[in-house]
């Protein structure tokens, strides 16, 4: 036990030190932290409720008031302050995103190594169902499901109801990255050996194939987070979000439909979408710096260096080689 | 054969370095030289990280981005080909020169017919039309035994010693003068190695080319080889013709390589070995680069590199441990009957007691 | 043979696949809560139990679930996709109309996004590590980012006040029943904004996926191969690199392609384009039963076929494909 713990403070410490001189990963955790500080942080950061209506100076609503005139982000059309509500916001977007990205990777990590393990029929079934789901339009089929659970009146929220839904239909890409991985490493037979050796499946699972995909899962879930936070923006935009409880993607419906654009209320909808942009990038720079430490490409590729091939000082004399006086 | 003892290809003090991401240099190679005459059949042996397939790259400048080729001299038939600029020399390569590589899975495009591609080079070089080009591809196959109708074929078609064939097809496509075949027949079986080899040497025979065999088996150097040149750590410990090298080795290094070599004929004997490993090339010693594990070595050999010297007159003094010819060729190449074949090696033990550096 | 065998085993799938959408697509639709004729006749309008039911036989609603899926089964195979409740029309004819238009917008937008992602992706794994590449990757990692929606309102707002491009709507007002050769410079112009939101989300995606696929390819043996036969590097990139590096690109286009029909949702609602994305919105709010069906269906299907026809392209252009 001891001894593989010293394995993994070791690998960890190498990673460490690759994952800290690798810039766009660095400027990737920065991003996401930054977010997620802004939405545990958010009522001291807001300064007040989002609902509060500021009025002006004669006691209006003061609708669509730019930055300039109510810091930091300006009003919308029913007087509320932008910046709260995007402090806010983050709240709703970062946790549908991050749940729903946690349910799908979940999801897709367990069915991948269950199909990758046992092969065969599971395997089968498993990769014909990603294939006809994969298929199927993603946007359509949730607007469908989520529009009926609503109306099933279950008093579920509809943010849950939004977390399901993604959760549930993006975990294949997930599920064929885990499952080509725990085939590659059944391959490396220590699977047959633990099995001659009377090992369970269960105790292979968990004690072989788990920690080796655990890196894998770990660099595939930032990028199943950042998907998620995308979509979720999509279909708040779409208006299948929470009014009370607004999304960066509602506010821009609100914007949307609210006519900021014909009132030149730019203040309403371009904060929220730079602060999806944000944290997308954030994750997706952090995503791919994992897989860069996971899968380098150190080597350069064959149409690389060939005008420094020949770095000769001078043409040589015929006694520069010593063997020269005696060929 | 031939009488001409102008070498084809002679090379002299070559060095090529590798930088490292770190910038740390590797000396892959040092100070390599040696010469190849036309109908020549050179072995380049060694151990794995020698330099012989790093020395073939830079013949060619193929070297991958790492690589640079810091001094030397290469000359092909009086051409100085490291001072040629790109364009001059890929007008060289295949043309002068061509190269058979490892009989990697993806050395052919897979998405192309091998036809086309053996076609591909011809019409890059002559100037023929697609219909004699098409034809020289017929005549090319079937000059390494491959069926015609096999060019309308993909590479994953073709079995492993079949796409080595092709592969040697195809660079003999612009008639070369001189062949370089790294590892020709180590990712084949014993087979289908030998078909290769008996295929090299007919048309060897057959066009009169020289050829550079780069291989780690010392076996397909007795067989096929005329001269051989023995690398270690990056650098030439010993060249001379097969004959002398394999009955009379100078170096320690080719005397042990050659009695790690299993004797059919005795059987039970113990394998010998040679212990340690070889040099990091980042972190060189400075003298001999065999010194760390050789069995001879004297107190010069761990500060001062020895130099390729002349010790054909130490021929008959010395012969392998087990009193063998391993010179397989019982036929004396003409090239002997002509010409004086040089004997290096680059041993301390070699030079004259007066003459050995302090 | 390896690829006749290939091409079946797909079209089992596709069929398969579109078995599998048909069942869930009519279930689905009948499983959903909210009454159907309540939903045709209004919320508040009173009605007697006797029209009611009428309605309700009128529609076929009375007969058992699996009657039911096997008559609009026989349905939909003469193309009969039934009538919108909301529109009081055949559903199909409404569902091509907009097919049309949405086709128009997404052909247009995935031409030019791939021909700038393919020769973007080939440029910037070529030249790695060079301004060219960083400049492209930082491009596209950013327009992933970015979302589709929230991307069309800045161009929409852009393009509107510092271009005069029309604001939204497939055609201006005075132009629509129109015939087409006389209103397409129209047309065109309403095309350019939501077409270019098309295209630089798309342009990303292409020029990633081709980068990364140059640089696998340009580090096979036979590059090495090619470069030794004496080719320059753009002989090499052009004859050996880029037929190999666009492999991924064939199925991920036609992928795409069908996908993008449903994804225009967003482009399209953004700029009120009258496409199958603003119809299936519409039709989502209007809770119009047998257009979201048949809107879903057709959805279905051109991505099914757009897959297959991936597939066959694809087992043309690499002579490796094996029927397993």
């Amino acid at each position: 036990m001891s001894e593989r713990w010293l394995l993994f403070k070791r690998s960890a410490g190498e990673f460490w030190n690759t994952f800290r001189r690798n810039r766009p990963g660095l400027l990737g955790a920065f991003l996401l932290l930054t977010a997620l500080a802004l939405a545990v942080f958010a009522p001291v950061l807001a300064g007040r409720d989002p609902s509060e209506t500021i009025r002006d100076a004669d006691g209006r609503p003061f609708t669509f008031a730019s930055p300039a005139e109510h810091a930091p982000l300006g009003t919308d059309d029913a007087g509320h302050d932008i910046w709260a509500q995007l402090v806010y916001g983050a709240r709703i977007s970062l946790a549908v995103g991050f749940l729903a990205g946690f349910l799908s990777m979940f999801i897709g990590s367990l069915l991948g190594i269950l199909a990758g393990y046992f092969g065969g029929w599971t395997d089968t079934l498993l990769m014909r169902l990603t294939d006809i789901l994969l298929v199927i339009p993603d946007v359509p089929l949730m607007l469908i499901l989520v529009a009926s659970v609503r109306q099933l009146n279950l008093g579920i929220s509809p943010l849950v109801i939004m977390i399901g839904v993604i959760g549930l239909l993006y975990w294949t890409s997930t599920a064929r990255l885990i499952r080509s991985q725990v085939l590659t490493l059944k391959e490396r037979q220590f699977v047959a050996r633990a099995r001659a050796i009377g090992a369970g499946h269960g105790h292979i699972i968990l004690k072989h194939i788990i920690p080796q995909v655990l890196p894998l899962i770990v660099a595939n879930t930032v990028l199943i987070v950042s998907t998620a936070i995308l979509v979720e923006s999509g279909l708040a935009f779409l208006g299948l979000g929470d009014p009370t409880q607004p999304s960066w993607g509602t506010m821009i419906n609100f914007a949307f439909s609210r006519s900021a654009i014909s009132n030149g209320a730019w203040w309403f909808y371009l904060p929220p979408g730079l602060a999806i942009v944000w944290v997308s990038l954030g994750c997706v720079l952090l995503g791919n710096v994992l897989e860069e430490i996971l899968n380098p490409r150190l080597t350069a590729h064959h149409l690389e260096g060939d005008e420094k091939m020949v770095a000769r000082q001078e043409a040589p004399s015929a006694e520069a080689s010593s063997a020269s006086s005696h060929l | 054969m031939i009488s001409d003892s102008t070498p084809l290809l002679s090379v002299r003090g070559l060095h090529t370095d590798f930088i490292g991401l770190d910038g740390t240099v590797a000396h892959a190679l040092e100070d390599v030289s040696f010469d190849v005459h036309p109908g020549e059949t050179l072995g380049l042996v060694g151990e794995s990280g020698c330099g012989k397939s790093t020395t073939l790259f830079s013949l060619m400048r193929l070297l991958p981005s790492a690589g640079r080729i810091t001094g030397g001299q290469v000359l092909f038939d009086g051409t100085d080909l490291l001072a040629l600029t790109d364009r001059e020399m890929r007008e060289f390569r295949w043309k002068e020169m061509a190269m058979v590589f490892q009989s990697a899975m993806n050395a052919l495009n897979p998405v192309y017919t091998v036809g086309h591609q053996i076609r591909e080079a011809i019409l890059l070089h002559l100037p023929v039309d697609k219909a004699a080009a098409d034809k020289r591809v017929e005549e090319l196959l079937d000059l390494v035994g491959i069926a015609k109708s096999r060019k309308e074929q993909y590479p994953h078609q073709y079995s492993g010693g079949m796409r080595q064939r092709a592969m040697i097809a195809m660079a003999l496509a612009c008639q070369p003068r001189l062949l370089f075949a790294d590892e020709p027949t180590t990712a084949l079986d014993v087979m289908v190695q030998a078909q290769v080899l008996e295929l090299l040497k007919q048309i060897q025979k057959e066009l009169g080319l020289a050829l550079v065999l780069v291989t780690h088996d010392l076996g397909v150097v007795a067989e096929a080889c005329d001269t051989v040149v023995v690398m270690y750590g990056g650098k030439v410990a010993e060249y001379g013709s097969v004959d002398r090298v394999y009955n009379a080795p100078q170096h320690p290094y080719t005397q042990r390589l050659l009695e790690a070599f299993p004797d059919l004929n005795a059987p039970s004997e113990k394998l010998a070995s040679i212990p340690g490993a070889p040099p990091r090339l980042n972190k060189l010693p400075p003298g001999c680069r065999f010194e760390p594990r050789c069995h001879k070595k004297i107190a010069v050999c761990a500060t001062v590199a020895p130099k390729l010297m002349d010790v054909s007159q130490l021929d008959s003094a010395i012969t392998p441990a087990n009193g063998q010819s391993l010179a397989g060729n019982s036929e004396i190449s003409p090239l002997h009957a002509v010409r004086v074949m040089p004997h290096l090696a680059a041993c301390h033990l070699c030079a004259e007691p007066g003459e050995r550096a302090v | 043979m390896e690829r006749r065998d290939y091409i079946i085993r797909k079209l089992f799938m596709a069929v398969l696949t579109l078995a599998v959408v048909v069942v869930v697509d009519f279930y689905l639709f009948r499983v959903l809560p909210g009454d159907p004729v309540r939903a045709v006749i209004g919320r508040n309008v009173r009605i007697s139990r006797e029209a009611q039911e009428n309605l309700r036989v009128q529609f076929g609603l009375d007969k058992p679930l699996h009657e039911q899926f096997f008559a609009t089964l026989g349905q939909w195979a003469q193309g009969n996709l039934g009538i919108s409740w909301s529109l009081r029309q055949p559903v199909s004819e409404v569902l091509l109309a907009k097919l049309l238009n949405s086709l128009l917008l997404v052909i247009l937008g995935q031409t030019f996004s791939i021909v700038l992602g393919i020769a973007l992706g080939l440029f910037a794994g070529w030249k790695r590590k060079t301004a060219v590449d960083v400049g492209a990757l930082a491009f596209s990692l950013t327009m992933w980012a970015t979302p589709t929606f929230w991307l069309g309102i800045i161009l929409l707002v852009a393009g509107s006040s510092w271009l005069g491009l029309p604001t939204g709507g497939t055609l201006s007002p005075q132009n629509i029943n129109k015939p087409l050769w006389e209103v397409w410079p129209d047309l065109a112009l309403h095309l350019i904004l939501p077409t270019l939101t098309f295209t630089i989300v798309y342009l990303g995606e292409y020029m990633l996926i081709m980068r990364s696929s140059v640089l696998e390819v340009l580090s096979e043996d036979y590059i090495l191969t090619a470069k030794a036969k004496g080719m320059t590097h753009w002989q090499v990139l052009r004859r050996h690199a880029l037929k190999n590096a666009m492999l991924p690109i064939v199925t991920l286009v036609a992928l795409n392609l069908g996908f993008t029909v449903a994804g225009a949702i967003y482009i399209e609602t953004v700029f009120s384009y009258d496409g199958l994305g603003k119809l299936f919105q519409t039709a989502l709010e209007k809770q119009d039963f047998p257009l979201l069906q048949g809107a879903f269906l057709l959805l279905a299907v051109s991505v099914i076929t757009a897959n297959f026809i991936a597939d066959v392209v694809y087992s043309y252009l690499d002579p490796r494909v094996k029927a397993t």
